[in-house]
């Protein structure tokens, strides 16, 4: 796949990276203002997915950011795993257990553990949707080779 | 606002129905795009943007990738005679929309006012979850905490796509 014009290259530097920090801003704000870890994800992977139409398929090594894109979604929704088993072990114990302290609510940290869970999601839901748009086209690199 | 989300819904409509019958698929493929980003403006106007800033995301996606299927493949549409097999299917296809139409219609009476909810759950969810879960964002504090099951299924879904696609889509063995 070939990249675009030099005006859509120039714009795509200008954006990409803002996309990007907005993804960030609604999943660490995903616990007071309206979105989360899937919002958050998405837009996070739609940065990515714009930096590879815009600067085409080898600007990037596509099977390298996959094979990582990949272990990182695992690992994340392993985390979350860990996370919500962590709850049998203090408190009441019950699965999905918000037993850390919850502060004050409004502020940045606070609602216990449901920041760490809308950040784990959140790298999971990019990484997955990442690995898919980079699976298809690898996959048309493939057979056109 | 009811009569805003109206126009909206009609326009959905007559945009799935353009893309039904459109001759070139890149034009078919945009008018569907109307079907969802009709979706974001109805999800605004009932007040819920979190749902509002995924599926605006996610339908750009999606149409990018349909777009890019379109012109790698041909943008004509291609016809066939239908079989014996084309007409079963119509038939069926015609017998189910009666069959739902009907129990619509007797069904329609019991439904409530649209927009009022009767689930038992929905009172106690709202009226303490911001001192129960200490998260200023109601939503946040229902996926999350009370409905956590619900969330981790969601994600391990997620994660069963991935693993389907590339197991489908990999020619060469990974080295």
């Amino acid at each position: 796949m070939k990249g675009m014009t030099l005006i859509v290259k120039k714009t795509t530097q200008l954006i990409a990276g803002m996309v990007f920090m907005y993804g960030i801003y609604i999943i660490v704000h995903g616990h007071l203002t309206p979105g989360g870890g899937f919002a958050g994800g998405v837009v996070i992977a739609g940065s990515f997915i714009l930096l590879i139409l815009a600067f085409g398929s080898d600007f990037l090594n596509l099977v390298k950011e996959e094979s990582g894109s990949t272990l990182y979604e695992n690992l994340a929704i392993l985390v979350v795993l860990f996370l919500a088993v962590s709850g049998l072990l203090f408190g009441t114990r019950v699965f999905f257990l918000n037993w850390f302290p919850k502060g004050t609510v409004g502020q940045l940290v606070s609602a216990g553990m449901l920041p760490l869970y809308n950040i784990f999601v959140g790298i999971e839901v990019a990484a997955s949707i990442l690995t898919i748009f980079l699976a298809l086209i690898i996959f048309k690199e493939e057979i056109s080779e | 606002m009811e009569l805003a989300i109206s126009v909206i819904v009609g326009l959905m409509i007559l945009g799935a129905l353009y893309a039904i019958h459109a001759k070139d698929l890149l034009s078919a493929v945009i008018a569907s795009g109307i079907v969802g980003y009709g979706l974001v403006i109805c999800f605004l106007l009932l007040k819920a943007p979190d749902l509002a800033i995924v599926q605006i995301v996610v339908e750009t996606i999606t149409l990018i990738i349909m777009v890019a299927v379109v012109f790698d493949s041909s943008r004509e549409e291609s016809f066939s005679k239908p079989d014996t097999q084309g007409y079963v299917s119509a038939i069926t296809a015609v017998f189910l929309i009666i069959v739902l139409f009907y129990f619509f219609k007797i069904s329609v009476s019991a439904l409530d006012v649209f927009g009022e909810s009767t689930l038992r759950m929905a009172g106690p969810y709202i009226e303490g979850a911001t001192e129960k879960t200490g998260s200023a964002n109601l939503v946040t504090g229902v996926v999350f905490d009370f409905r956590g099951y619900d969330t981790l299924g969601e994600a391990t879904v997620l994660v069963t796509a991935v693993l389907g696609v590339l197991t489908i889509l990999r020619l060469k063995g990974k080295k």
